[in-house]
């Protein structure tokens, strides 16, 4: 059983939205996307349809604060609650690779799968008025017209750190599984059993401990020249033994 | 969660409707079974019939302004098995169909008596109307399991709530039933008085009930489990879109707080308080006008106790949204 997924590392995010504006682009302009329509994009208040959002959260309290880039998209569930509820079945979760889909055809726009998503992940597309949602770029990752390593869901090409990789979570060779295990991938909202396939990697402070002793060191050889015996007037010296 | 009012007036008029059905049906099996001693007008079955079905009719039609292509409204019976939206779409007409053929029998006296015992005659409209009856009770279900079937909306996440559908439709359209009876002079008003009321006190303390509960629910999302940061304070500066989005519009009331204490001491008031004293004056003085006014009051009533009961959602996905 495959079931492909997205892990994203809170720890090199820095929320430049990259993801944000290349799944727009490609989701809006390919051919499978159909559009995400923007509503009023340059009046007073601009809105509009997205399957990726950054958002940034203050942990903490001055002087002890740090900020969290964190991107949320679909976190296609393992056992996504918001299929079941769908009264058309335009929602369904694909057996061969675990992404959670909408039929676009079949959804009449009830909105009743978007009250069952604990996320938020799901939007009204006001234009067309059905659901849409992170497709994990369906529509790419299979084409075979392109490169293979270009074959990635267009976030995960486009961030600039790395912060997205993409694969298989249930393969425990793979990448993602892989940075899971090592790293302490965690899901979200964990307590609602819908065993979210997207990971998330937990930010991880690098510090590094500096003793005196590792900085000045009593057996520094370079200072060996310093620790000479005392010198005396009376005893010959070096010089007395040449010339 | 934003009160959409498709949604409020969908489930307040169809509960209205299935209890007024169950009003007329009770009706008849106290006539059958010599409960109320004379006969009730057919007039009022057939009058009753007709607004029932306005009630569903109208029910439904406001039930498509939800929808955002209401032309494929015919696909969303197809997943009942595990959505009880679907179960909802399948049994609603259902009901209203067995109602009307109730009242069709009626109408054009095509009532066979099926069985006769020494004082019983069992008519083909009575089997029908039980049928109807359950398919009611089975309406009230569904419409309440839609909401308390996602657990993670703690508010609406509990028997009550389902509890709550069927005892204010039933008091809605026993009220309802109350003022109809009156208007045709019939003796089941004493029956339909009676009813009206005890739903209406039982109704009034399950959702007191229910909003004790409400008030007194343990989060089990916090921002920490959302972002998965151990911290106990989170603030969030940027909700990924200035403009607001799909999730600052559907999941919040953007009213104060103090808007929504108002509106639930006036529908406390509206549904339950003014339509029990009207109910009872009109009823001692056989005055027509004051059942009419106390099945209106419980109406608008219920309006307001069903804004409220959206708008106290509090959906989990808000926490990643907090700066709305």
């Amino acid at each position: 059983m495959t079931q492909l997924a997205l892990v994203i590392d809170l720890n090199v995010c820095v929320g430049c939205s990259a993801c944000v504006t290349s799944c727009k682009e490609w989701n809006t302009s390919s051919e499978g996307g159909k559009g995400m329509v923007d509503k009023n994009p340059y009046g007073k208040d601009p809105t509009g349809t997205f399957f990726n959002r950054v958002q940034t959260f203050e942990v903490g309290e001055y002087p002890n604060v740090e900020t969290v880039h964190f991107p949320k998209s679909c976190l296609h569930c393992e056992d996504p609650p918001c299929v079941p509820v769908c009264p058309t079945g335009a929602s369904y979760k694909r057996k061969e690779d675990g992404i959670v889909l909408v039929d676009y055809d079949k959804c009449i726009g009830c909105k009743y799968c978007s009250w069952a998503c604990p996320y938020g992940a799901r939007e009204i597309d006001e234009q067309q008025k059905v659901m849409k949602k992170c497709t994990l770029c369906v529509d790419r990752i299979y084409d075979t017209t392109l490169r293979e390593d270009r074959r990635k869901p267009a976030c995960v090409l486009a961030c600039p750190t790395s912060a997205r990789l993409f694969g298989d979570v249930h393969d425990p060779a793979s990448e993602v599984s892989i940075a899971i295990n090592e790293r302490g991938g965690y899901q979200l909202m964990p307590e609602w059993g819908t065993r979210p396939a997207n990971h998330y990697l937990p930010r991880h402070k690098v510090k590094s401990q500096v003793t005196e002793e590792s900085l000045n060191r009593i057996d520094n050889p370079l200072k060996k020249e310093e620790q000479r015996a005392p010198a005396s007037n009376d005893l010959p010296s070096l010089d007395d033994f040449l010339f | 969660m934003h009160p959409a009012f498709s949604v409020i007036f969908l489930t307040t008029l169809i509960g209205a409707g299935q209890g007024l059905f169950l009003a007329l049906y009770t009706g008849q099996v106290y006539n059958t079974f010599g409960v109320v001693g004379e006969p009730v007008p057919v007039d009022m079955y057939i009058t009753g019939t007709v607004i029932v079905t306005l009630l569903m009719g109208l029910g439904l039609f406001a039930s498509f302004f939800h929808l955002g292509r209401p032309e494929r409204a015919w696909r969303s019976a197809t997943k009942w098995r595990t959505s009880w939206l679907a179960r909802e779409v399948i049994v609603l007409p259902a009901f209203a169909g067995a109602a009307v053929i109730w009242g069709a029998l009626q109408y054009f006296g095509l009532d066979p008596v099926l069985v006769t015992t020494d004082a019983l005659q069992i008519k083909l409209s009575l089997v029908i109307g039980f049928g109807a009856g359950v398919l009611a009770l089975l309406l009230y279900i569904c419409t309440g399991m839609i909401y308390a079937a996602i657990k993670f909306i703690q508010e609406w996440a509990s028997p009550l709530t389902i509890i709550n559908y069927i005892l204010l439709g039933l008091a809605s359209g026993f009220s309802l039933a109350v003022a109809l009876a009156a208007y045709y002079g019939s003796p089941l008003v004493d029956a339909y008085a009676l009813w009206a009321l005890v739903f209406t006190l039982i109704g009034f303390l399950t959702r007191m009930l229910a909003l004790r509960r409400n008030g007194r629910i343990k989060r089990k999302s916090t921002a920490c489990t959302a972002i998965g940061v151990r911290h106990p304070k989170i603030t969030q500066i940027s909700q990924g879109a200035m403009g607001g989005s799909f999730n600052t519009r559907e999941f919040f009331h953007h009213k104060t707080p103090q808007f929504l204490h108002t509106i639930k001491v006036f529908f406390l008031i509206m549904a339950f308080v003014v339509p029990f004293t009207l109910l009872v004056i009109g009823w001692s003085n056989h005055l027509f006008v004051l059942l009419v006014a106390a099945a209106l009051v419980q109406y608008v009533g219920l309006l307001a106790e069903r804004w409220f009961f959206f708008a106290q959602a509090n959906h989990p996905q808000n926490l990643y949204y907090q700066a709305t």
